[in-house]
C-alpha cells in the first residue's frame, strides 16, 4: 500500500464521509498502542513514524514480527470476530495517525455498500501484502543457504 | 588480464558478520585494468579454485575491496585469508551498473543480504559526484541486525534516505522489521525520473522489480544483478547461461526488460 | 564455394591422395582422418592414405550405428562418426596454467605454452567444416579469446570432402551447412566413382592449399568429372534422412519453453550427456584445480562438461538451477537451435545427426523440433 493507500482506493464522496469519522492522534515513541488479546475496536492510518507489531512471549521481551510505516493501515482485527488484537503494537518513533472508531465505521458501511466494499478491498489488500511478505521472509532468503538446500 | 591470474596481496581483512569478510587487495606487481561498480573479478584461492566476486570497493591506488561470504569451498578459503596472503585475480568481467543511464534521475539502490556488496562502489560513486543525479535512496534488507554489512558507513549514505529493515530483529533493535520493499514508502523519488539498482536473492529481485513497476518505473530503468554458476568468466565455458544471456558477458547487470521474461521461466 | 575458383580445380586419383598424405606429413603436419577401427569409422592419425576406410559405409539410425561393407571402394562414403574435430581442436582435458607458492607466500602463475601439433584434417565433412567455424566464433570471436584453441586452430590445415552419401540421420540441408562445402577449407574435394574411374575433384581455398595441390600428381579438371561431382553432391542434397520443420527455429524454441513436449522427451531422456559429447559444436567445459602432495604446486585444468550434469548449473548455497531432466534437455536443445543465435550469431546445430545416432534411447532432435512445431500450431488454432 502506498502512502495514500486508503484515500486513493476509496471513491471520493465515500472517502469524505469516512474521513469525517477520523481524528488526528499522536503517540510518543515507546507508547503501547494496543495489546495482544484486548478488544479490537479501532484502527489507524499512519501519517508519520513507525509502529512495531509484536507477539507476547512469556518470560521474554515481546518478539517484533513486523514494523509498519507511513501510509499503512494499523489494525484489521476489528473486521471480523473475535475482534481481538492478535498482536501488540508499539510506537517505535513518534507517530501521528488518523484514528477511526471501528463501530462507527461499520455502522456507516451498513448503509453504504460501496464504501463497505472499497474499505474491505483495502483491508484485504493490506492483509494479502503482509501475508506475502511474511511468506517471503519464511524462506530466509538472506540466510546461510539462501532459498535452497544446503549442500 | 582475462586468462591468467595476477597475484594480489591481502593487505587487510575486516569481518563484517559471522560469515562474511571484506578483504582489501593490492597488486603484488602488475594491476588489472580498472574496475567499475557492478563488475566482478575471478578470485583464486591457491589450490582450491576460483570464485566470481563483485568488486565492493575501488581504491584510488589500484587496490580493490571484495566482500566474501563463506558459502562454498573457495569462498570459505577466501574468508579465512590473513593479511599477507596472496590470491590470484582475473578481471574485470561483466557489465557494470550503468550510472550514466541514470544521469539527472532520482536513484533507488535496493540491496538484499550480501547483495549490498556490489552496490557499495555505486553508492560511493554517486556520493563522490552528487551533482550528477537527483536524490539518492539506499534501501537495505538484512536477515538480522548482526548480518548488516558496512555498518559504520551507512549513516553517510542518506542523501537523503538510507533505510534498513531486517527479517528477524534481535533484542534491542529499534528499526524496521519486514521485507525491503516496505521501505519504498519512505524513499523519496519521482517514479517517472528514477533509476533503480537492485541486487540480492532472485526472489527479492523479482519482488522488488514488481513493486517498482507497479509504482511506475520503466522496466529498462530497473537494473538488476543476476547470479549463475561461473567458471571461465570469458564466455567460453557455457555455465552462466540464462536463456539467451551469457551472464559473465551480458550480465551480471541486466535491465529488467530483458531479465523479467527469463526469470519467469522455471529452471531456465 | 569458398575463395577457390573453378579454374584452379584439378583431378587427383588414389595415388594423388597417397601423395597428399605424404606431402602433408613431409611438411611436418600430423594428418588426421577417418579410418575403420573397432567397428566404427573413427578419426585418427593417418600414416598413409591407405588407412582411409576404402569400401566402408555406415548404417545409421536413432541409437544405432554400424559399419557396412560397400559394393565400391569409396573412401568417403560414410557420414559422421562418434568423434568430431573438436576432439583435436578442443581436447577433452587441457591444462590452462600452473601456479607455485613460494616460502614467503608469493604466487607465481605460469601460462601454459601453446605449441600444439600442426594438424591436417583430411575428410572434413561440410557440416563439420561449419561446426569448426561455429566453435571458432564461440572461442575466439568475442571480446575474450581462448588462446590455446586459437593456436591449435591456426595451425590446422583443413581438407573438406563434400558429402555424396548422406546418412539416415543427416539433415545438413535443413541447417544450410551441406552437402556442398562452405567456406573455410584449405582444399575441398569431391569423390567421384563411376565408369571413368575412382577420382577426386579438388580445388584450393587458400594459397597454402594451392601450394599443396601443386605438389601432387594431378591433371586438369575435365568437364565430365566436374559434372559427375556436381551431380553427386546435388543428389546427396535430395537424400537427407531427416529434416527440420521449415520454420524459424530460433523463434520456435523461444516460444515453446512451456511446451508439453518437454515432459514427453524428459520421460525418455537419461540425461547421460552423450549428445553433448558427440556434438561437434558443444563447447562447454568446467575447471578443475589440483595441487600436488607438497601443496605448493597447483594446476588449473579445463575439461569437457555437459549441461546435462546436475552440477552444471549449481549455485553456491542454492543448489542446481536446472534440477529436472526436463529443464536440462530443454536447455540443450533451446541453446543449440535457438539462443545460440543470440549468443554467437548463428545456429549451434549443423545437421550432422550425431546426437541422434549416439543417444542410447534414440531421442531425435528433428523429431522433437517437429513435435514442438506441431504443438505450437495446435495451440494457435485450437480445433
Amino acid at each position: 500500500m502506498t502512502r495514500t493507500g486508503l484515500f486513493s482506493t476509496i471513491p471520493e464522496d465515500h472517502r469524505d464521509r469516512l474521513m469525517d469519522l477520523g481524528r488526528d492522534v499522536a503517540f510518543p515513541a515507546g507508547a503501547r498502542i494496543f495489546e495482544e488479546g484486548s478488544k479490537a475496536d479501532r484502527f489507524w492510518v499512519l501519517h508519520t513514524g513507525a509502529v512495531a507489531l509484536d507477539l507476547h512471549v512469556p518470560g521474554r521481551r515481546p518478539a517484533v514480527v513486523e514494523t509498519i510505516g507511513a501510509g499503512e493501515l494499523l489494525g484489521w482485527s476489528w473486521v471480523c470476530p473475535p475482534r481481538q488484537w492478535h498482536l501488540g503494537a508499539e510506537a517505535v518513533s513518534p507517530v501521528r495517525a488518523w484514528e477511526f472508531d471501528a463501530q462507527e465505521v461499520l455502522r456507516l458501511c451498513e448503509h453504504d455498500p460501496a464504501l463497505d466494499h472499497a474499505l474491505l478491498t483495502y483491508v484485504v489488500g493490506t492483509i494479502g501484502h503482509r501475508l506475502r511478505s511474511a511468506r517471503t521472509r519464511l524462506l530466509d532468503l538472506y540466510g546461510p543457504y539462501g532459498s535452497g538446500e544446503p549442500r | 588480464m582475462t586468462a591468467i591470474p595476477l597475484p594480489y596481496r591481502v593487505v587487510e581483512t575486516r569481518p563484517e558478520t559471522a560469515d562474511t569478510v571484506t578483504v582489501r587487495l593490492e597488486p603484488v606487481h602488475e594491476a588489472l585494468p580498472p574496475f567499475a561498480p557492478g563488475r566482478f573479478a575471478m578470485v583464486y584461492a591457491f589450490g582450491v579454485g576460483e570464485a566470481p566476486v563483485s568488486v565492493a570497493g575501488i581504491l584510488p591506488d589500484g587496490g580493490l575491496l571484495h566482500t566474501v561470504r563463506a558459502a562454498g569451498a573457495v569462498s570459505r578459503a577466501l574468508c579465512a585469508l590473513a593479511p599477507g596472503a596472496v590470491v590470484g585475480m582475473r578481471g574485470p568481467f561483466g557489465t557494470g551498473w550503468d550510472l550514466p543511464l541514470a544521469a539527472g534521475d532520482d536513484l533507488l539502490v535496493v540491496a538484499g543480504g550480501i547483495g549490498l556488496a556490489p552496490l557499495r562502489p555505486l553508492v560511493q560513486a554517486v556520493l563522490a559526484a552528487p551533482q550528477g543525479h537527483g536524490r539518492l535512496n539506499v534501501l537495505i534488507g538484512a536477515r538480522t541486525p548482526d548480518d548488516l554489512l558496512y555498518r559504520g558507513e551507512l549513516d553517510g549514505w542518506a542523501r537523503p534516505y538510507c533505510g534498513i529493515t531486517v527479517d528477524r530483529p534481535g533484542a534491542g533493535w529499534r528499526g524496521r522489521v519486514g521485507v525491503v520493499t516496505t521501505l519504498l514508502d519512505e524513499a523519496l523519488f519521482s517514479p517517472a525520473g528514477t533509476t533503480a539498482f537492485v541486487c540480492g536473492p532472485e526472489i527479492m529481485i523479482r519482488a522488488t522489480a514488481r513493486d517498482l513497476l507497479h509504482r511506475g518505473l520503466a522496466p529498462d530503468r530497473i537494473l538488476v544483478s543476476l547470479e549463475r554458476n561461473m567458471h571461465c568468466a570469458t564466455g567460453h565455458c557455457g555455465h552462466c547461461q540464462l536463456g539467451p544471456l551469457l551472464l559473465c558477458r551480458d550480465g551480471p547487470v541486466v535491465g529488467y526488460e530483458r531479465a523479467e521474461p527469463l526469470l519467469s521461466v522455471r529452471e531456465l | 564455394m569458398g575463395t577457390a575458383t573453378t579454374d584452379s580445380a584439378c583431378v587427383l586419383d588414389r595415388d594423388g591422395l597417397d601423395a597428399l598424405v605424404r606431402v602433408l606429413r613431409a611438411r611436418g603436419r600430423t594428418v588426421v582422418g577417418p579410418t575403420q577401427r573397432d567397428g566404427a569409422i573413427v578419426l585418427a592419425e593417418l600414416e598413409s592414405a591407405a588407412e582411409l576406410p576404402y569400401g566402408w559405409g555406415v548404417e545409421l539410425e536413432g541409437g544405432h550405428y554400424r559399419v557396412i561393407r560397400r559394393d565400391d571402394e569409396a573412401a568417403f562414403a560414410h557420414s559422421a562418426g562418434p568423434q568430431s574435430w573438436k576432439n583435436f581442436l578442443l581436447p577433452q582435458r587441457v591444462r590452462q596454467w600452473t601456479a607455485d607458492r613460494g616460502p614467503d607466500g608469493e604466487l607465481t602463475v605460469r601460462p601454459e605454452r601453446h605449441d600444439p601439433a600442426s594438424y591436417a584434417f583430411l575428410g572434413v565433412r561440410p557440416c563439420d567444416l561449419r561446426a569448426i567455424a561455429i566453435q571458432d566464433r564461440v572461442l575466439t570471436g568475442g571480446r575474450h579469446k581462448d588462446d590455446a584453441y586459437r593456436a591449435r586452430r591456426d595451425g590446422a590445415f583443413l581438407i573438406a570432402v563434400e558429402c555424396t552419401e548422406p546418412g539416415a540421420t543427416c539433415f545438413c540441408v535443413s541447417m544450410g551447412t551441406g552437402p556442398a562445402a562452405g567456406p573455410g577449407y584449405d582444399i575441398a574435394m569431391t569423390e567421384v566413382l563411376d565408369g571413368a574411374g575412382h577420382r577426386f575433384l579438388a580445388r584450393a581455398g587458400t594459397a597454402e592449399g594451392a601450394d599443396v595441390l601443386a605438389e601432387l600428381p594431378h591433371r586438369a579438371a575435365d568437364p565430365a568429372t566436374r559434372t559427375a561431382a556436381h551431380e553427386a553432391v546435388d543428389a546427396a542434397a535430395g537424400r537427407m534422412g531427416r529434416t527440420m520443420p521449415p520454420v524459424d527455429l530460433r523463434a520456435l524454441l523461444a516460444g515453446t519453453l512451456d511446451a508439453e513436449r518437454w515432459n514427453d522427451v524428459a520421460s525418455r531422456c537419461l540425461t547421460c550427456g552423450n549428445c553433448t559429447m558427440a556434438c561437434p559444436t558443444c563447447f562447454c567445459t568446467t575447471t578443475e584445480d589440483v595441487t600436488d602432495l607438497t601443496g605448493d604446486h597447483a594446476e588449473r585444468w579445463s575439461r569437457w562438461e555437459s549441461c546435462y550434469d546436475l552440477d552444471f548449473s549449481h549455485l553456491s548455497g542454492a543448489g542446481p538451477v536446472r534440477a529436472s531432466g526436463r529443464s536440462r534437455y530443454r536447455q540443450w536443445m533451446t541453446h543449440k537451435l535457438g539462443t545460440w543465435h543470440d549468443q554467437f550469431g548463428s545456429s549451434g546445430c549443423v545437421g550432422c545427426g550425431r546426437c541422434i545416432v549416439w543417444c542410447p534411447v534414440a531421442i531425435d532432435i528433428t523429431e522433437e523440433a517437429h513435435a514442438l512445431h506441431q504443438e505450437a500450431l495446435d495451440k494457435d488454432s485450437p480445433s
